[in-house]
């Protein structure tokens, strides 16, 4: 039993669903990133997924445009313990990306402009899971938020939905990343409470 | 270890500025924390209701103690408590050390540039003292320069022993002291020019403050010419 903190009332938002253990609700959308947040012009972007045959398949702005998008309204939830509920987001699943990809790997490295990693089960990115977003509330996604393009798997804490994605890189075994590297989770599930390794 | 919340008793509170104050607490297990991590602080209310956040370690080298301090964050659900209201004999609970990215350690070498906006200043702190405490040798390894953003005067954390102990610029943004060269203004980039360690490639810049003023000084840095991937930053939050 956890000890009672006297005089600690709490402001309990009347939420009106559960949040995962040891989050709370916020209006604003806060901010953790290791670095600097890189300025990735639309004209310059690409998108790449490597396979453990060294075949690259590869996408331009112009390539995710033209592909089917679907608007997403999802809860998210970081790590630093905001939950955000009812997040509305437009992007393309990762399912059309993986269509004409062979891969005996069972996890991926996600790499950003940036320099920042983030490792993932294959199976968290197929199957309608996650997507490649570019909005966010009907406008471009922002560049502090992880624009022109971000990863958004919301399902697994936030620092997953890696920012200013650039490639997927398949891998057999599950190689940490950055932030798991630095003491996070290899898998980060928010229900499980999975923050710290 | 860090899966682990421990039972954590405060033994000192003292006040850091108007809006702000240190707590020590006593935390049987709590050890080997590092400069700039910070830990996970939960309340719970006598009905069960649980709220967290993060603060960042003031000082380490200490085991089983921990160093907080937490600025007031107007109509916040966890800090006015700590500021306010907590006294000697409360207890909580506490996570850590957390954190293996925004650190700084004796044994690093090379220059350092710390940019701290308010609250921001305290794992930059830790730093300042770890670096004090290590002694001459390590200070000559590891020159360190200090840039801190603060509202006002009144508004500095820890002035004296930050100043008696690093090379330290303040840039005032709302008000200066009586005949302060520097009107009181945001940080610019010519304040970065006139105060920090230029670019070079053994230079380390840790940033850390509100996510607005980290994301505005992390752009300026980038413009002087610093490569990102020697710019580290940890935003505390607020809007951005
Ligand atoms: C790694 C890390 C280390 C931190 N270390 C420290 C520390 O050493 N000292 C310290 O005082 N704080 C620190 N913080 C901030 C701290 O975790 C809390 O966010 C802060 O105390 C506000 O919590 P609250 O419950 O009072 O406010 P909440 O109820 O969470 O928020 C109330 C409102 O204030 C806004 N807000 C939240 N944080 C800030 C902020 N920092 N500045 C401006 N507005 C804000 C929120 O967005 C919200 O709108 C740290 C944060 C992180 C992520």
């Amino acid at each position: 039993m956890a000890v009672v903190s006297r005089g600690f009332g709490g402001r309990r938002e009347p939420t009106e669903k559960p949040l995962p253990p040891g989050q709370f609700l916020t209006e604003d959308f806060p901010v953790l990133s290791a670095g600097p947040t890189p300025n990735v012009d639309e004209s310059r972007w690409e998108f790449s997924i490597h396979t453990e045959t060294g075949e690259a398949h590869r996408w331009d702005w112009a390539a995710l445009q033209a592909m089917d998008a679907e608007d997403v309204s999802t809860d998210i939830h970081c790590v630093t313990r905001w939950s955000k509920l009812g997040t509305g987001w437009r992007g393309v699943p990762l399912d059309a990306f993986f269509a004409d990809v062979e891969t005996e790997d069972d996890f991926v490295m996600a790499h950003s402009y940036g320099g920042y990693t983030t490792n993932l089960p294959l199976d968290d990115l197929l199957d309608g899971k996650a997507w490649l977003a570019y909005e966010f509330e009907g406008e471009p996604l922002a560049p502090v938020h992880g624009g022109p393009v971000r990863l958004l798997v919301p399902h697994l804490y936030f620092w997953k939905s890696a920012k200013w994605i650039r490639s997927l890189v398949t891998q057999a075994d599950d190689v940490p990343g950055f932030w798991e590297q630095n003491g996070y989770h290899a898998y980060g599930d928010p229900w499980l409470e999975q923050r710290y390794s | 270890m860090t899966e682990q919340w421990h039972v954590a008793q405060v033994v000192g509170t003292t006040p850091v500025t108007a809006s702000a104050r240190a707590v020590t607490l006593a935390v049987p297990g709590f050890a080997g924390a590092v400069a700039g991590q910070h830990v996970d602080v939960r309340l719970t209310a006598p009905d069960g209701y649980q709220a967290a956040r993060s603060y960042s370690l003031a000082a380490v080298g200490a085991d089983e103690r921990v160093e907080l301090a937490v600025d007031r964050v107007p109509d916040g659900e966890v800090s006015p408590y700590l500021v306010d209201e907590l006294r000697v004999g409360d207890r909580m609970e506490v996570r850590g050390p957390l954190g293996g990215w925004f650190v700084w350690r004796p044994e690093d070498v090379g220059p350092v540039q710390l940019v701290a906006g308010g609250s921001g200043i305290v794992p930059l702190a830790a730093m300042v003292r770890a670096r004090r405490d290590a002694g001459p040798e390590v200070a000559a390894r590891a020159p360190f320069r200090l840039l801190y953003s603060v509202r006002t005067p009144q508004d500095a954390f820890f002035a004296d022993e930050l100043e008696a102990a690093v090379d330290l610029t303040w840039a005032y943004t709302r008000r200066t002291p009586p005949g302060w060269p520097r009107p009181a203004r945001r940080l610019d980039a010519a304040d970065l020019a006139a105060s920090t360690f230029a670019p070079s490639d053994d230079l380390t810049v840790l940033v850390c403050g509100p996510t607005a003023f980290v994301e505005t000084v992390a752009g300026l840095l980038l413009e002087a010419g610093h490569d990102p991937a020697r710019v580290k930053t940890e935003r505390f939050g607020g809007a951005s």
